[in-house]
């Protein structure tokens, strides 16, 4: 009985970071490499495997150096006198430090492994180290106070949200070339009026519950 | 007399010259972060329904920038090129803890209601952006200028942006209320759409449509 709530609880988690706390339309993180690399669908699509892969990677981990270190008594399974010891105002230095030796790291593992992948993301991954995204989703799995399973389930979901949006907008930008565009507006002006439309779409996700 | 003058700046360089000057005005229009360079816009967004959040995130964008450029300004020749990104995160995170333990200690609700967004100017591009194309290859002092510069052109569009969402979407500014009780008796809504993330980009939007409209050489060819 235990197991199938849990089950429940974390297909909820995932789904309702896809699609209704969508990293894009929801909360616009991310939407610098957004608008940069949405001209074209298959790069578009590259970048967002690179940030599936990296958010999937680092909430879990930022998740036990949260709570394992950082976090008020945290510390307690070492010696009982760090019992006291709260530094988790350290917080937002360690992720960044998490993030960015990971994404170094998954860089050169690629490379080792798979050259083929690497080719086709190698360019994206040191980007993706100031990605607002990234870091992001380690904020929201601290504020929101989720179990280990539940963080790295909302990692691979925010990511897999993140990758839909960016690939739907270069789909569109690649149509677009072939509109009539006011000039003023041409390039930034439509994308953003664009991602609203989405974002209100995706808003009619709002109604479901699990 | 005056070209002179300008020639040789080193005899007699006034504190606030010309080009110092210009590092400040450029970023408010012709070189805008948010419009132009088209860096920082995940926070622009986020945090524009009210005016109040959105001017105490503007201030602690426009402290991160300038101290983080004057920062790695002065370490720029000491920096090893292959790790400057960690080192510019390094710098740039301990800005923002100390912004983020000033704004708990002082403003709490602020930073309640900021939530992950403080924490995210970290990973802002105006900051990182600002750091790689300037602080790199200049001087400290014009650095901070134009750190300060382009804080205040990020500030200035997020509050423009913040402006006509909490009028429109709340009938206030700054939490007081403006459109009177009269014209609600009368049958005024307020408008929904502006309070929900898509009415942000809605007015991003129309302002940069407004912004190259009134300047044609901003306009992108494709």
């Amino acid at each position: 009985m235990s197991t199938l709530f849990l089950a429940a609880d974390l297909v909820s988690v995932f789904v309702r970071s896809i699609f209704i706390d969508n990293m894009i339309f929801a909360y616009f993180l991310g939407m610098c490499s957004y608008l940069a690399v949405s001209k074209n669908v298959k790069t578009a699509l590259g970048l967002g495997i690179a940030v599936v892969f990296v958010l999937t990677i680092t909430v879990p981990l930022n998740w036990l150096l949260l709570n394992k270190v950082l976090k008020e008594g945290a510390l307690a399974w070492i010696s009982p006198s760090l019992a006291k010891v709260d530094l988790s105002f350290l917080a937002f230095i360690m992720f960044i430090a998490t993030i960015a030796s990971m994404t170094q790291l998954v860089e050169m593992l690629v490379e080792k492994l798979s050259p083929e992948l690497y080719g086709a993301l190698g360019i994206f991954l040191p980007l993706i180290a100031v990605n607002c995204s990234i870091l992001g989703g380690s904020l929201f799995m601290q504020e929101r106070d989720y179990e280990f399973a539940e963080a790295t389930v909302f990692g691979l979901g925010s990511g897999v949200g993140w990758m839909i949006a960016i690939v739907a907008i270069a789909a569109i930008r690649m149509r677009l070339r072939y509109s009539d565009v006011p000039a003023p507006l041409k390039g930034l002006g439509i994308t953003f009026i664009l991602t609203g439309l989405m974002g209100i779409a995706f808003m009619s996700f709002l109604g479901i519950t699990l | 007399m005056s070209e002179v003058a300008v020639q040789n700046p080193v005899e007699k360089k006034p504190l606030i010259g010309k080009k110092e000057r210009k590092l400040i005005t450029d970023p408010l229009s012709d070189n805008n972060p948010v419009t132009i360079q088209v860096l920082g816009i995940c926070s622009a967004l986020a945090v524009t329904t009210q005016m109040k959040p959105t001017m105490v995130m503007a201030l602690s964008v426009t402290a991160v920038v300038a101290l983080s450029n004057f920062v790695i300004s002065l370490m720029r020749n000491a920096i090893p090129p292959r790790i400057r990104i960690i080192v510019q995160l390094t710098v740039v995170s301990v800005l923002v803890i100390l912004v983020d333990q000033a704004l708990k200690a002082y403003m709490y609700d602020i930073s309640k209601q900021l939530s992950v967004f403080v924490g995210l100017i970290i990973t802002n591009c105006i900051v990182m952006g600002r750091l790689e194309a300037y602080a790199m290859g200049n001087k400290p002092v014009p650095s901070l200028l134009d750190g300060l510069g382009n804080g205040f052109g990020y500030g200035f569009v997020i509050l423009t942006v913040a402006f006509f969402r909490e009028l429109l979407g709340s009938g206030k500014i700054f939490g007081f209320q403006v459109i009177p009780d009269a014209m609600y008796e009368a049958g005024y809504v307020n408008n929904g759409l502006m309070m929900i993330p898509a009415g942000a980009l809605f007015v991003v939007a129309c302002f940069i449509w407004v912004q190259r409209s009134l300047a044609k050489h901003l306009e992108e060819k494709e």
